[in-house]
């Protein structure tokens, strides 16, 4: 399954990364290779293996759904490219 | 006077203790060798002297009043992952240039209650992805060692580049790192220094900045193996504000520093003998073993059948985690913002292709690419399914041995711009320190001897999960048999 330069630009457009055309192909090649080597994968018997999706030993922590925090607007705009009156200011995003 | 920026930190904390100096005197020391060696060096991403001077006169009148913490007045530089209350924390990226937290890690918090003090934030590879450090927003760090045999600038290994050259020039006590695939031990081995990444779980991730959730992990990197449990001990705790916190207690490990490895088993596993090793690291493992035999340890052949595919697992695995983790960099709450986009899909792609860097983009589109629809299973559920085999190799064998022993590296460092071309290369730096993440054991590196050129290298001794107290008392054994690997000279 060798990737091209069509699915370089579809994935990343998924991962929202603007790419420029002449990057596409070399992308692709370095994919590819790294690909390949993860195909060894492919070798490894897995029937009946369940996906490790953890390797921490414990049941998830849940706690009570309340307010333990909060009424920091300030901190939350802090580091905004922009921001007013209490909100993050966006550029327009209707058509 | 003696140099203050020679002692290790379990001497430092003593003499602060006893008045011997003060945090003041050490603190200014440290930023001394900082204004000297850091144009050269690259350790350093931001010094915050005024903050370390105020931080050093609050430890001494503490001193002063005969209190207190465990690290009072200790001077230690942070890795650039850690989110600092106040002070940049930009992970190496230009994504995050001028982003200053209003939080504080738990980790660094931990550290501050026991009263060290902050003298920078460290460098290192942008979001903790790479193996040189070359991949930093903010240029490469150099390490201090070099090659008897060239005068070519050698990379201190990475992520936590900036943190092992620090360590290892006298630029800090101690630092602070972060180990996702071996981001702590390789640069501890590449530098001369102790680094240990714990078993997942025992240190907070609030406040890292996230690479890989299920892998990433804090912990020290040390000039000594009890100055490295000095200070893993007080950067654990259990923390409510991560989910994958271990609501366990901290030993001290220090004290397992320095107690008798008698008849302790000691796997040695055959997979980790890899084509084109050099001799210098076939001669290290060998006496590695000779050491903990003379000390009493029995040494024990085991097999981890799964090993050749953890890093190819690892690179499903990380990038898959790092595309979900990396997605919040939007452009819009915080970090940067692209000026002048056509559209709301433009302003996004252009703001994350203009604030990453291209390793991070290459493993940002390897993760999407891995989680699509059409190959998320074939690549990404397979790697899971792996990742529980190569967990299930080290169960097996805990019943044979109390801890493994290897190399940390495949050698000693490599000199800046070698293996940039080639990312594959650069991966299979990881190959002996990866399976610990992938199963969430702790890891530590010592370092062990000197290769030809003279450049250190270092063993690593793997754990049961929980059990570092036997990393340390293995780790301790290894330091003293194998002796001082010396001090890189003072070229800068």
């Amino acid at each position: 399954m060798a990737i091209d330069a069509a699915t370089v630009r579809k994935v990343a457009h998924l991962a929202r990364i603007k790419t420029p055309d002449d990057r596409l192909e070399p992308l692709a090649g370095e994919l590819n290779g790294i690909l390949a080597w993860i195909d060894q994968l492919s070798e490894v018997d897995v029937e009946g293996v369940e996906p490790m999706t953890s390797n921490v030993a414990q049941v998830l922590r849940l706690r009570d759904d309340v307010v333990t925090d909060g009424g920091k607007v300030a901190d939350v705009l802090a580091n905004a490219p922009r921001s007013a009156d209490g909100f993050f200011v966006v550029p327009k995003v209707v058509e | 006077m003696t140099d203050l920026t020679q002692l290790t930190l379990k001497a430092a904390v003593d003499g602060l203790k006893a008045k011997a100096f003060s945090s003041e005197e050490i603190t200014r020391a440290f930023l001394t060798n900082i204004e000297a060696a850091n144009p050269v060096l690259n350790a350093y991403v931001e010094v915050t002297a005024d903050k370390a001077i105020d931080m050093a006169r609050a430890s001494d009148a503490r001193l002063q009043a005969g209190q207190g913490g465990v690290l009072e007045g200790a001077p230690l530089g942070i890795k650039d992952l850690f989110c600092t209350e106040g002070v940049q924390t930009a992970a190496g990226s230009n994504m995050l240039r001028g982003f200053v937290p209003p939080y504080e890690s738990t980790v660094t918090a931990n550290l501050w209650r026991d009263g060290a003090v902050m003298l920078g934030k460290l460098n290192m590879d942008e979001f903790a992805m790479g193996s040189s450090n070359e991949t930093s927003a903010f240029g490469p760090v150099v390490n201090p060692w070099k090659s008897n045999s060239s005068n070519a600038e050698l990379t201190p290994g990475g992520s936590s580049g900036g943190s092992a050259s620090a360590v290892a020039a006298d630029l800090c006590l101690a630092a602070t790192a972060s180990d996702t695939g071996g981001s702590i031990r390789q640069p501890a081995a590449f530098t001369g220094t102790v680094g240990i990444k714990p078993t997942y779980g025992r240190a907070s991730r609030y406040g890292m900045v996230a690479f890989a959730s299920s892998l990433d992990q804090a912990g020290p990197i040390a000039r000594t193996v009890e100055d490295a449990a000095l200070l893993l001990t007080s950067m654990c705790s259990f923390d409510p504000k991560d989910s994958t916190s271990l609501d366990i207690p901290t030993p001290d490990w220090s004290a397992s520093v320095g107690r008798s490895v008698k008849g302790l088993r000691i796997g040695v596993p055959s997979e980790y003998v890899v084509d084109g090793m050099p001799d210098a690291i076939q001669k290290l493992w060998a006496d590695g073993m000779d050491w903990l035999k003379d000390a009493g340890c029995e040494i024990v052949p085991i097999s981890l059948p799964h090993t050749k595919y953890a890093l190819p697992t690892y690179y499903i695995v990380a990038p898959a985690e790092a595309s979900s983790n990396l997605a919040r960099y939007d452009g819009m709450r915080f970090g940067h913002r692209a000026e002048g986009t056509a559209s709301l899909t433009d302003l996004y792609e252009s703001s994350r292709a203009e604030g990453f860097g291209n390793e991070v983009k290459r493993r940002l589109i390897i993760g999407a690419y891995v989680l699509s629809a059409g190959f998320y299973d074939a690549y990404y559920v397979r790697a899971l399914k792996v990742r529980r085999r190569i967990a299930e190799d080290f169960d097996r064998v805990w019943d044979q041995v109390d801890a493994i022993l290897t190399p940390s590296t495949p050698s000693a460092a490599f000199a800046l711009g070698d293996k940039q071309i080639d990312p594959l290369q650069m991966y299979l730096n990881d190959i002996f320190t990866v399976t610990a993440n992938l199963a969430g054991l702790p890891g530590i590196s010592v370092p062990a001897g000197v290769d030809a050129n003279g450049l250190p290298l270092g063993l690593q001794v793997i754990g049961k999960a929980l059990d570092e107290a036997t990393v340390f008392q293995v780790a301790g054994a290894l330091e003293k048999a194998a002796g001082a690997v010396g001090r890189p000279e003072r070229w800068w």
